[in-house]
């Protein structure tokens, strides 16, 4: 039963998976038992867009589906789901920049991969990161950007990190349409993920080494 | 006499159309008026170069050169976006500097900043733009949105007109709510009841529609005035403009500005059926969009910005299912006019490159930009024309020796043979002009060397 509802959400049969999905809890089944089901599902969607076996539109009706169970779901919660996170990252699309896909994607990969991400939208300027990263203590920073004007955006970002005296606590990484290696060395980051997956390997060896 | 166009085969369509697009019209519609003889020649040895590239029948004379920018001559002229924008005479100052300057066989005019003030007229809700939404140093960007609902697909399919005008054009444009009042046109048939159809052009909302239709026209006719006055100045000192307007892939249609990236997305698995339909329903029109302007214009060329079908946005299967079949029948549509499709792959296209050779040869040119060049070169290289695939970040923050470089190393993978230019691979508007520099004078210098 409970394979069920991993694997039809992993497999994005969203009819199906709402089915079990009202099954259960028509049994009074703990809605965060079902909770946990559906992020296992979200999981295997997450390794099978790491292993290009799915693509961004996979991965964007997988969170559609996602959506649905939680709105069903929700009702019968009694307590928060707390599950432990592997580590923070704050992450957003830079000032100037309102582009959200890539970002989008980065966060869900980070998500799904375990970490607890606070996701500052678009359009951040730099004082808002710093405010988050003092806030949260992330040791992990994600700056996204679509545009050449990011590549500024970026320096002054990491700049704004720096002269708040935060930037030996944290490693930055960018990423996004026109980044490249020589991108990163011109805005100070630590590096450059040309996908999402590279996004969760570099938080993934930050926080393991941290 | 010349043939009627109805009797032309496509090839001598596309011929009259560069023959056309080769004796250019003043704004007032007469022949224009070259600064010299000489410039009159460097115009027409530019279109000759280009139209060698693209038909791939003989070599050009030296490898073409573009470029391609969004808003760096705003920015190389010491002016912002917003000034662009919102003064015609700065922005076209800035575009004639650019083109001047850097000399390119084909250059993309000022059409990209766009009317500032006829926006704000129409409260144009699709777009941030400067002192809009983005600060007023910065280039316009799209604001996504589901305009067109999941549950509309039939109301689009049935009347697209009907549907844009009643449903999706209030939604984008703050001014025009009024439409929404306005009765189905193809009502109006007979003596009774037509009177009928036309109460609502006497009510409130829909008149305070119309004034500001007016005011926005009126604002569009003053722009393109001054656009036409900046592309004839282009043209007479010798530059031609690649492009006469633009149509689009009917996926990119839905999944731009109707139901937005993430709408599509999902209507993929939802409804599927729905979405194929209205896609058809399009293709119709968004070839009829092209071969329009290309007519009017007297302009082989027509733009085609690519956006969703990117590798990674679709699987293989998608792509071949939902983007690429109404992609084709729209280019097939525009090649049978004599038209020359020129889309642009910005980002990585790779994984696209074989099933997108499936076209006539000398039929089109496509913008690339960080797909693999050698495999495209053999894949898609082989029947249409490629230009671009210098890097946006390489000419931000590489060094002029990079650049040239990199452009000799293009020009050795992509030149024999001919079909290719030099060129910028994504619109750019940041770009240390040193490096653009480079980039054309590595054209010149390699590009005229490998014919020889």
């Amino acid at each position: 039963m409970a394979g069920d509802l991993v694997n039809l959400l992993a497999d994005l049969k969203e009819q199906e998976a709402l089915k079990v999905v009202k099954d259960r809890l028509g049994k009074e089944e703990d809605a965060l038992k079902i909770l946990d089901d559906a992020r296992a599902g979200m999981e295997i969607v997450g390794k099978r867009f790491a292993s290009s076996q799915y693509f961004i539109p996979d991965l964007v009706y997988s969170g559609e589906i996602l959506k649905a169970v939680t709105e069903l779901v929700k009702p019968k919660l009694t307590k928060a789901a707390g599950t432990k996170k592997l580590g923070k990252v704050v992450f957003g699309t830079v000032a100037g920049d309102i582009h959200d896909i890539g970002k989008d994607i980065v966060v869900f990969m980070l998500d799904v991969n375990g970490f607890e991400v606070f996701d500052l939208g678009v359009d951040v300027p730099a004082q808002k990161f710093v405010d988050k990263i003092k806030e949260t203590g992330a040791p992990v920073v994600g700056l996204s950007g679509f545009l050449t004007l990011a590549f500024d955006s970026m320096k002054e970002t990491i700049a704004a990190i720096k002269s708040a005296g935060l930037r030996d606590k944290v490693k930055v990484m960018i990423g996004g349409g026109q980044m490249s290696e020589e991108v990163k060395k011109y805005t100070g980051a630590d590096a450059y993920g040309k996908d999402a997956m590279a996004g969760v390997s570099l938080a993934q060896k930050w926080i393991s080494a941290g | 006499m010349a043939k009627e166009w109805a009797e032309m085969s496509s090839e001598e369509k596309q011929e009259a159309l560069f023959a056309r697009w080769m004796a250019p019209k003043d704004p007032e519609g007469k022949d224009l008026k070259f600064q010299s003889p000489a410039t009159k020649k460097a115009f027409e040895d530019r279109i000759t170069r280009i139209k060698d590239a693209i038909q791939m029948k003989k070599l050009p004379d030296r490898v073409p050169y573009f470029v391609a920018p969004s808003f760096f001559p705003v920015y190389y002229a010491g002016i912002t976006p917003y000034d662009a924008m919102y003064d015609y005479e700065k922005c076209s100052m800035a575009f004639k500097k650019f083109v001047l300057d850097f000399a390119p066989d084909g250059n993309l005019g000022a059409y990209v900043p766009g009317p500032g003030k006829f926006f704000e007229t129409l409260d144009y809700k699709l777009y941030s733009w400067p002192g809009h939404g983005v600060a007023k140093e910065q280039s316009y960007q799209a604001n996504e949105g589901e305009y067109m609902k999941a549950d509309e697909y039939d109301a689009l399919i049935e009347d697209p007109s009907n549907y844009f005008t009643h449903s999706y054009l209030p939604r984008v444009f703050g001014k025009l709510d009024g439409f929404q009042m306005l009765p189905a046109l193809t009502g109006i048939l007979e003596m009774y009841g037509v009177a009928g159809n036309f109460i609502p052009f006497g009510l409130p909302p829909v008149q305070a529609t119309y004034n500001a239709l007016f005011e926005a026209g009126a604002e569009a006719l003053k722009w393109a005035g001054a656009m036409g006055g900046c592309h004839a100045e282009i043209n007479a000192a010798g530059f031609p403009i690649i492009a006469a307007g633009f149509t689009k892939a009917p996926f990119d249609v839905v999944g731009d500005t109707l139901r937005g990236t993430r709408g599509v997305m999902v209507d993929m698995y939802r409804q599927p059926d729905k979405l194929l339909e209205a896609m058809d329903r399009l293709v119709p029109i968004m070839i009829k969009m092209g071969v329009g302007t290309a007519m009017m214009a007297g302009h082989p060329i027509i733009f085609m910005p690519l956006h969703k079908g990117a590798d990674g946005f679709l699987s293989d299967e998608q792509f071949k299912k939902f983007y690429w079949p109404t992609f084709r029948k729209v280019m097939i549509g525009l090649i049978a006019e004599g038209v020359v499709p020129m889309p642009a792959a910005e980002g990585h296209w790779t994984t696209r490159m074989e099933v997108m050779s499936d076209l006539p040869k000398g039929k089109t040119l496509w913008m690339i930009d960080q797909s693999d060049i050698a495999k495209t070169k053999k894949t898609l290289g082989k029947v249409g024309c490629l230009f671009g695939n210098v890097p946006s970040d390489l000419l931000v923050v590489g060094t002029p020796q990079q650049v040239k470089d990199y452009v000799k190393k293009l020009i050795d993978t992509c030149a024999p043979g001919g079909g290719y230019i030099v060129s910028n691979g994504a619109f750019f508007d940041q770009a240390k002009a040193e490096n653009v520099h480079a980039m054309v004078d590595a054209a010149k210098e390699y590009g005229s060397k490998v014919y020889k």
